[in-house]
């Protein structure tokens, strides 16, 4: 839609992809200015304190000033590091997040490209950020950090396989990888929501329904373990001891790897919403429709689309203050022993289901 | 079988738990109190700083003597019988002069243990946290009120008044070969005074030259 | 090459000679504890060694005791164990006190009593705190500091200072009570009971933090009596055996408490959640002693058996009390002056330190964290 429309506007193609370009970024980097803030801010106040106050209305300017703290960072780098990959890494890990935005439907009106192979894209798109994070740890030239990176790589190809199932398992129902065309048979008040069985009618929903919910576990437990986050933070928080594949980077590179896991953060919030809970559809119907505007449809579709992944971001960060770390083996023990076999026997009950 | 189960069942009950328990929080108010801008109340028995109120202070030392890290260096000269010191604020009169009171607060461990043997209670520990210098010297507090010529000149005049009494003794018996000796052992062992005050011991060589021309 | 680190604990080597690395947890943790420098000799994954080498915060307590006076050494006490000050100078004075014979107003006793077991509170707050920041858990750590700040205010009502105090003195205390402390103290441990509730909700039964802790760092009873462990640790692998008990010393045994003991809830007698569940009991029973000794508290002077000069006869004395980490003793020779000839300290931490060999063996490195949180050793007592 955003694409055609700018085509027929500027009838360059290539000028038309950049600005279609464009919006995702400005996005997460709004979107990431504001999640450091509020993880700040929810930690803070879990744990009976105030977080940040000074800069700013309650801190709310503490992310520009750390932003700023980085920039003007020394840019160390070891002479025995390997260069080209040293600074290609954060860059690959950072376009690997940003690329899978481009499938993700932020509003009816507006999607970065309407491909139809939407989920596979995107979950193929995300070894990009493997790839970078294991450079980032052979050419740090430490020992920690590489056994860091290996482990963080091990358990973010580990925890791919239960994700792929759960997608698999909505997919067989919707027949469809396209997530517009998913987020579309979505539409309806929230009992269409694919969490509560999805477009389907009678007996199927209700059977449908705790299957559905499992699956909804499954992969939000999967995605938090994608995106190294607690407590599955065994790369970020002491890995033996020192701070993981990203210790040797300073200043902007490591600003970088930040950006990256927020923008991360919120990507695979996106991902489960648009799958699980409706993608931009509103559980409670539309004031576009209510005052017979259809122009503000598709703000109230990007508001929707927001608030669902902030909120996710906010379990996320919720998570983490709660639980304790888990070990390496018992990690990897979570995904193989527990999470593959349900996972898969959730997608044969669904599959016969769908098929009877 | 039933372990995999359980372990599912435990674990996701238990992590909801938790989680209840961090919610509940976020609506409890803040604990924290930002603090240039508001501060706790200390209590009474707060002990920080000390402070020295040197009209009170007798020169007794006992501080000193009780402190653990020897943070206190106090020295006194003993006043003429002709001046009149002053009396402490519970009636005792002063005998000495304290011309030396120096606390070091860096060493000071803030144990409270100088404060109790005082007997006229003129150290005592403040409310004052905020001391921070930025040289170290700047810690060692003096509380001495005199000014430091003050101090020399009553250093001086008790040298003086040591110096006559001691002349007026030697005056007032006559010399004789006994007495003699005894003038002189007494000059030697007199010498090597504690302070390290050169014109004392000028004061004191002089019977003794004075003897030998 | 495989392994299994459950409860059979089997390395197998492989028909290829590998090297043995080499791994060193400096003297600066991220995980703090102090400054203590575990060398750990591992195989792969799996550590065959650990000696810690400690010495970095050496002080010479011992020797400054022997330049100064009786009651000059009790600031020195407090800054051996800085989390359980009261318990340090408790088992200085008792010392002291047994030397010169002097029989002290029950006040003093009971107030006594009092101070240790919030000091005991205090104390083990921390050490889970730590533990669970450790383990990866950040809330609790401040939920702990937060109730600890409670009691820190109770010592900073008493007697001035909020870690270090210099209250127990020989022959009595330095302050009686403030007129507002018992209400206080009272308002304390009801707000209290239910705080020890919400820390088992979050940390203790998670788990996450079971699975991380349980059938990790068994310590078997017959190593733990070899060894002369004391303390939690003892009593986490199922002996029931605390001073305050079996060698009462002042007014314990007028109360009427329970002494938790590691029953293997949750995997192996003597693992590490054991001994974490060991101290979260202790501090229930601290609340319980707390309240009788404040229903039983009679009147009295309290600086009235202090001596005003302190010269005990030539002798020697040892005493133990039950500090929050163990038997803490002291041994003092006196040669009839105003300073001791001697001052001896048998500090828990020290002893309960030795066993870290044989509790990490077979474990990987992630697990050294979680067993030497468990152990909770302050470094100002191990090197005093």
């Amino acid at each position: 839609m955003m694409y055609d429309f700018f085509v027929d506007l500027l009838g360059n193609e290539i000028l038309a992809a950049i600005v279609t370009g464009v919006p995702p970024l400005v996005f997460i980097l709004v979107f990431v200015l504001f999640a450091v803030w509020l993880e700040r801010k929810v930690s803070a106040h879990m744990q009976d304190r105030l977080g940040p106050m000074r800069t700013g209305w309650h801190g709310y300017l503490q992310t520009i000033a750390d932003l700023i703290k980085l920039i003007q960072k020394e840019d160390i780098s070891a002479s025995a590091n390997d260069k080209p990959l040293f600074n290609l890494a954060p860059v690959l890990v950072f376009a690997g997040t940003y690329a899978a935005f481009a499938a993700i439907p932020f509003s009816s009106y507006y999607i970065g490209s309407n491909l139809d192979l939407g989920i596979f894209f995107i979950i193929g798109i995300s070894g990009l950020v493997v790839a970078g994070i294991l450079m980032a740890g052979w050419s740090s030239n430490n020992k920690y950090s590489m056994l860091g990176a290996m482990r963080s790589a091990a358990q973010i190809i580990s925890y791919e396989i239960p994700t792929i199932i759960v997608v698999l398992t909505v997919v067989m129902i919707t027949r469809t990888l396209n997530l517009h065309t998913l987020s579309e048979m979505q539409t309806g008040y929230f009992w269409n929501w694919m969490i509560f069985g999805g477009p389907t009618a009678g007996l199927e929903k209700f059977l449908l329904i705790p299957l559905m919910f499992i699956g909804f576990l499954i992969i939000y437990t999967s995605m938090l373990a994608e995106v190294n986050r607690t407590p599955f933070d065994i790369p970020e928080a002491e890995s033996e001891l020192v701070s993981g594949y990203h210790t040797e980077y300073s200043g902007m590179k490591f600003a970088m790897f930040f950006l990256a896991e927020y923008a991360n953060m919120f990507a695979v919030s996106a991902i489960v919403s648009a799958l699980f809970l409706g993608g931009y559809q509103s559980p409670i119907g539309y004031l576009g429709n209510l005052f017979d505007a259809p122009w503000l449809i598709p703000v109230e579709q990007f508001f929707w689309f927001t608030a669902k992944g902030t909120f996710f971001v906010f379990v996320q960060m919720w998570l983490r203050w709660t639980l304790p770390r888990l070990r390496v083996d018992q990690l990897m023990a979570l995904c193989w022993k527990y999470l593959i076999p349900i996972a898969f026997i959730n997608l044969i009950i669904v599959g016969l289901i769908t098929v009877l | 079988m039933k372990e995999y189960f359980s372990n599912i069942w435990v674990g996701l009950s238990t992590i909801a738990i938790g989680m209840k328990v961090t919610f509940k929080h976020l609506f409890v108010p803040a604990v924290t109190i930002q603090y240039p801008n508001v501060r706790v109340e200390l209590p009474e028995r707060e002990r920080n700083r000390l402070y020295v109120n040197m009209d009170d202070c007798i020169g007794c030392d006992q501080c000193s003597r009780a402190c653990p890290v020897s943070c206190i260096e106090i020295e006194t000269v003993k006043g003429l019988p002709t001046e009149d010191l002053g009396k402490t604020s519970n009636g005792k009169k002063k005998a000495l002069w304290v011309t030396k009171f120096n606390i070091d607060f860096a060493k000071c461990c803030y144990c409270q243990l100088c404060v109790f043997p005082c007997p006229t209670e003129c150290i005592y520990m403040t409310d004052v946290y905020e001391f921070s210098e930025f040289q170290r010297n700047n810690l060692i507090y003096d509380f001495v009120t005199l000014t430091p010529e003050e101090r020399e000149q009553k250093k001086l005049n008790y040298q003086k008044f040591e110096a006559e009494k001691a002349a007026e003794k030697a005056a007032k018996k006559p010399v004789t070969p006994a007495a003699e000796i005894k003038a002189e052992v007494k000059v030697k062992t007199e010498t090597p005074p504690p302070s390290s005050d050169n014109s004392q011991q000028s004061n004191l060589k002089e019977p003794g030259e004075n003897k030998g021309s | 090459m495989s392994f299994e680190t459950k409860k059979n604990i089997t390395v197998y080597k492989p028909a290829v000679k590998t090297e043995e690395m080499i791994l060193n947890m400096g003297p600066q943790h991220p995980s703090t504890h102090g400054v203590l420098r575990l060398e750990l000799q591992l195989e792969g994954e799996i550590i065959t060694k650990v000696i810690p080498h400690i010495g970095y915060l050496h002080r010479c307590f011992e020797k400054h005791a022997e330049a100064m006076t009786y009651p000059q050494v009790i600031p020195y006490t407090d800054r051996m164990d800085y989390l359980a000050s009261m318990g340090n100078e408790f088992g200085y004075a008792v010392a002291v006190e047994k030397l010169l014979n002097i029989q002290v107003p029950e006040r003093v006793e009971y107030i006594r009593v009092i101070m240790a077991e919030l000091q005991r509170i205090a104390s083990h707050l921390v050490a889970l705190g730590t533990y669970g920041a450790d383990i990866g858990a950040m809330t609790p750590f401040l939920f702990c500091f937060r109730d600890r700040e409670k009691i820190l205010s109770l010592f900073e009502m008493t007697c001035g200072a909020r870690l270090l105090y210099n209250y127990i003195w020989v022959g009595g205390l330095s302050h009686d009570l403030h007129p507002d402390f018992v209400r206080q103290t009272r308002d304390f441990v009801t707000y209290f009971k239910p705080k020890i509730k919400e820390l088992n909700d979050l940390l203790t039964y998670n788990k996450i933090f079971i699975d991380r802790t349980s059938n990790v760092g068994i310590l078997p009873l017959d190593t733990a009596i070899n060894f002369g462990i004391s303390g939690p640790m003892l009593r986490g692998s199922g002996l029931k055996w605390d001073l305050r008990k079996d060698d009462p010393y002042s007014v314990y045994h007028k109360f009427d408490f329970d002494i938790p003991v590691g029953e293997g809830k949750v995997g192996t007698v003597g693992d590490c959640w054991d001994r974490y569940y060991v101290r979260v009991l202790e501090m229930g029973e601290s609340l319980k002693i707390i309240e009788q000794a404040l229903d039983q508290l009679p009147e009295g002077d309290v600086s009235s058996a202090i001596p005003k000069r302190i010269k005990p006869p030539v002798g020697q004395v040892y005493t133990r009390v039950e500090n929050p980490r163990g038997e803490l003793g002291y041994f003092i020779i006196s040669d009839g002056s105003v300073n001791p000839f001697r001052v001896k300290v048998r500090a828990p931490s020290f002893v309960n330190l030795g066993v870290m060999d044989v509790l990490c063996r077979g474990h990987m490195v992630a697990d050294i964290i979680a067993i030497l949180g468990s152990v909770d050793i302050v470094l100002g007592e191990v090197d005093r």
